[in-house]
């Protein structure tokens, strides 16, 4: 019987960069910043870590180990590149703490990172197979979630207007968030009316609907749980680690409702029980979630069973999602301030529960949180890989 | 009896008033002025497209697996080198044991490929044969050919048995009468003096023909109920029927001023108008222009009251919705090369071993079935997508290209490239079960909503490095 991986593993240091067009940094740049404020914060030696992960989704940052082991030369250790769309680094997370749970190895590192801003158009290239671009639409992020907000108005009855705003109060409190965050890279709150009015991007969703575009790393180094306090008093504990992917019913079957995130709502439910939580509204303190769009947050909440089915309007327009709410989701500001490099941002979510928990986030700062969940969408509705990590002192 | 078995007929939506052409750029080329509208061709749209959209129109309730030919009339194909009756006949998902032949060059090679399979049939090589006839020609932008020439395509089933029209005999002209021509260097279509084409070419070859084929066969201008031609003058048109002592109610609209010059499609399109409105007994006669003339009698059978559901020439002039922006024309058939620098540019590479093995998938729509619960799914797959059910390897082909679905959720975007934006694209409920995903085209997005019932229609899809890509669209189901 599977006893899952809660508080066997500890994250004992963490770096993140700062988010934004870092147009003078590259991958390997990125992972340096994040990695010596990483190991810094864990106070340990390099030659401590046994084992290494790291992230990136896009091909252009190269593949295998090397990239990792040869930027921090990492002198011939098991180091393993993986990769699972907007969930990549909480898998690079995963790899490490099974290995840690397993006796493998004593101390690992985990990396994530994307360099998107060397495209040279706004936005995220495209990941079709050229099979699946035979038939397929040429779809946006923007356009596969505004076909969720399409429905979601519909199913529930919001005319468009009802439920644009209902999206750009979702906006709203990110950006009240991230507009105190040094880190994020959209650091500017927006009114109400600007972002309702923006231009539209994909209908139903406007320009403030989406996340930023940016590059970012994040880093994590982990022990036993048995070993953390020899390292530092606040380590934070791994509750839950959880991963789920669609199994095509979503994509090609006509149940799918297209209003939820089927593998958003499992993987919570695998995620509370690895954790044992049982009312996670009453028991979460505290959530980063997978916020690429306004209507992903929305779906996202009904999801994680924060909100009941169909429901999530009203605490969102209560405030109750709000940094001073009771349930604060994206108090650093989430994808929509900080943009989504694809496989740093989960690691980064991770980051922002970590200083929380310890205490040290500042004028962000909740009050006595214990426990904090980080959530990735990667894909879009149908066809999606979701990570959910919930974390405690 | 050789014939006829069944007709469809494609016009693109889209129509271009003449005036807006003439308000944008002026009379720059031949000082004239000619009325109505042409049909013209989306951005997603080309004679390959189109013939297979007339293609589903005429097949519309028959067993395609009794077909054992295709031939394809063009002057646009869109590859030099490629087969595009095979393209076409895969879009259709008929068998790969067919004969397949383009037939090409000349405006009147409609009417050739017709007889070709006419012939066919009469010597017992082929039991039916579709011929699809189509064409989206370019004149230079301003020119006289850029107002005269529409995009269309019609499609004609050939056959021995349920014949709705004999084939009851042909007279042919062909000589090297070089009114317009477009070399292999060129792009635009070329023509030489309008008053010598109008007079030299159309009201001599085609009344030479008719008369020739009348002649020849003994029937008397007052024996026919119809006869078809083109022109590309509307007084002149009628003054051909007048010359050849036929009254004007026996002279089947020219089409000129609703769709345009349709080149190779153009004989065959006003061909099956002419069948829509026929009775049993009618004796019809069609001829081509170019390059010389074919003339074909042809007697309308009891059967032709079989014939029901199709879109054909009526339905599909009744579908359409102007275009009103000349820009809109030229960037839509690339006459004006728009930006696609960045996103655009990221094309996926094609691969032929891919295309070739997902052909039934990309080209025919063709999904699978599940043999154990009955699940239609679409792309193909191994395994099941009903969750409870799963059986493995127990499916069975199931065509999509000729079910109406509707919308479940759509959206427009305006991120990814698309020379007509947004891009409009949705997921699709099939009707009798499948979903997936696809883009949604002839619409704008204030047309669109959740609930909508949609058809498929065959269309361009991508472009790479000298591959043209082509899938299926869904539509709006337009009554």
């Amino acid at each position: 019987m599977a006893e899952g991986i809660k508080d066997k593993v500890a994250i004992i240091g963490m770096g993140c960069t700062r988010f934004g067009e870092r147009w003078d940094m590259s991958s390997e740049d990125l992972m340096v910043e994040a990695y010596k404020e990483c190991i810094e914060d864990a106070g340990v030696d390099k030659k401590d870590i046994d084992a290494a992960w790291w992230a990136a989704l896009y091909s252009m940052q190269g593949f295998t180990g090397l990239q990792l082991s040869q930027t921090l030369k990492l002198q011939y250790l098991p180091v393993t590149h993986v990769e699972n769309a907007c969930a990549s680094s909480t898998e690079a997370l995963r790899g490490a703490a099974y290995a840690l749970a397993s006796n493998c190895c004593d101390m690992a590192l985990a990396v994530g990172v994307e360099k998107l801003k060397d495209v040279g158009y706004g936005g995220l290239p495209d990941l079709k197979t050229p099979a699946e671009f035979l038939t397929m639409p040429n779809m946006s992020g923007p356009g596969v979630y505004a076909m969720m907000a399409t429905r979601y108005f519909s199913r529930y009855g919001l005319p468009p207007d009802e439920g644009k705003r209902m999206l750009a109060r979702v906006s709203w409190k990110t950006h009240q968030n991230g507009a105190k965050n040094p880190k994020a890279h959209l650091r500017r709150a927006v009114s109400l009316d600007d972002i309702i009015n923006a231009p539209i991007i994909a209908w139903p969703l406007g320009l403030y609907d989406c996340c930023g575009v940016s590059d970012g790393s994040a880093a994590a180094i982990l022990v036993r749980a048995d070993d953390a306090k020899k390292f530092r008093k606040d380590p934070v504990y791994i509750k839950s680690l959880q991963i789920a992917a669609a199994s095509g019913a979503d994509m090609w079957y006509t149940d799918y409702d297209y209003t939820h995130a089927e593998t958003g709502y499992q993987c919570g439910i695998r995620a509370y029980k690895e954790a044992g939580i049982k009312n996670p509204r009453e028991e979460i303190s505290m959530a980063e979630v997978h916020d690429c769009f306004s209507i992903t947050e929305t779906v996202t909440m009904e999801d994680l069973q924060f909100s009941p089915r169909g429901k999530v309007r009203e605490d969102i327009e209560s405030g109750f999602f709000d940094l001073d709410g009771g349930l604060p989701v994206q108090p650093d500001g989430g994808l929509k301030c900080f943009g989504h490099p694809i496989a740093a941002s989960g690691i980064r979510m991770v980051y922002e529960m970590y200083k929380q928990l310890q205490g040290k986030s500042g004028d962000r700062q909740i009050k006595n949180p214990k426990l904090g969940l980080t959530h990735n969408m990667g894909g879009y509705p149908p066809w999606s890989v979701v990570g959910v990590a919930i974390l405690g002192l | 009896m050789a014939g006829i078995t069944s007709y469809g007929a494609y016009i693109p939506r889209y129509r271009i008033n003449r005036m807006t052409i003439y308000g944008s750029i002026g009379f720059v080329n031949q000082a004239t002025i000619m009325p109505g509208e042409k049909a013209v061709c989306n951005h997603d749209e080309d004679s390959l497209s189109m013939a297979v959209n007339a293609g589903v129109d005429c097949l519309t309730g028959l067993d395609r697996s009794k077909l054992d030919g295709l031939y394809f009339a063009t002057t646009t194909a869109s590859y030099k080198e490629r087969l595009i009756a095979g393209i076409i006949a895969t879009a259709l998902d008929l068998s790969a044991e067919i004969r397949a032949a383009d037939f090409t060059d000349a405006v009147k090679a409609g009417t050739t490929a017709l007889l070709s399979a006419g012939d066919a049939i009469k010597s017992g090589s082929a039991k039916s044969i579709l011929v699809c006839a189509s064409d989206c020609r370019l004149g230079p932008a301003g020119s006289f050919q850029e107002e005269m020439y529409g995009d269309g395509a019609a499609a004609l089933l050939l056959g021995d048995k349920k014949v709705i029209a004999t084939l009851e005999g042909s007279y042919s002209i062909s000589c090297d009468f070089v009114d317009h021509w477009r070399h292999e260097k060129e792009r635009f279509n070329r023509i030489w003096e309008d008053r010598w084409v109008r007079d030299e070419g159309y009201s001599k070859f085609i009344p030479e023909a008719i008369s020739g084929l009348m002649k020849k066969y003994n029937i008397n201008p007052k024996d026919v109920a119809k006869v078809c031609y083109p022109c590309m003058y509307v007084r002149a048109h009628a003054s051909i029927g007048k010359q050849l002592g036929f009254e004007p109610d026996q002279v089947q609209d020219h089409m000129f001023t609703t769709v345009g010059l349709t080149g190779t499609a153009n004989p065959l399109m006003l061909l099956v108008a002419a069948l829509e409105d026929a009775k049993p007994g009618d004796k019809i006669i069609v001829a081509s222009y170019g390059n010389g003339s074919d003339a074909m009698l042809l007697e309308v059978t009891p059967e032709i009251k079989s014939i029901k559901g199709r879109k054909g020439v009526k339905n599909s002039l009744a579908n359409k919705k102007d275009l009103p922006s000349y820009e809109k024309y030229v960037t839509f058939n690339q006459v004006l090369a728009i930006d696609i620098a960045g996103r655009g540019e990221q094309a996926v590479p094609s691969s032929s071993s891919i295309l070739w093995r997902d052909r039934k998938k990309a080209l025919s729509l063709v999904g699978s079935r599940c043999k154990r619960c009955g699940t239609p799914q679409f792309p193909p797959q191994h395994i099941c997508v009903k969750p409870d059910c799963g059986a493995v390897d127990e499916m069975e082909e199931y065509r999509f290209s000729d079910r109406i679905g509707h919308i479940f959720t759509y959206t427009g975007d305006n991120l990814v490239y698309t020379p007509d934006p947004p891009e409009l694209y949705g997921v699709i409920d099939f009707v009798g079960g499948g979903r997936s995903q696809f883009n949604l085209t002839d619409c704008d997005l204030d047309e669109v909503e959740v609930g909508m019932s949609v058809e498929m229609t065959f269309r361009k899809k991508y472009y790479d490095r000298g591959v043209t890509g082509y899938t299926w669209k869904a539509v709006p189901v337009r009554v």
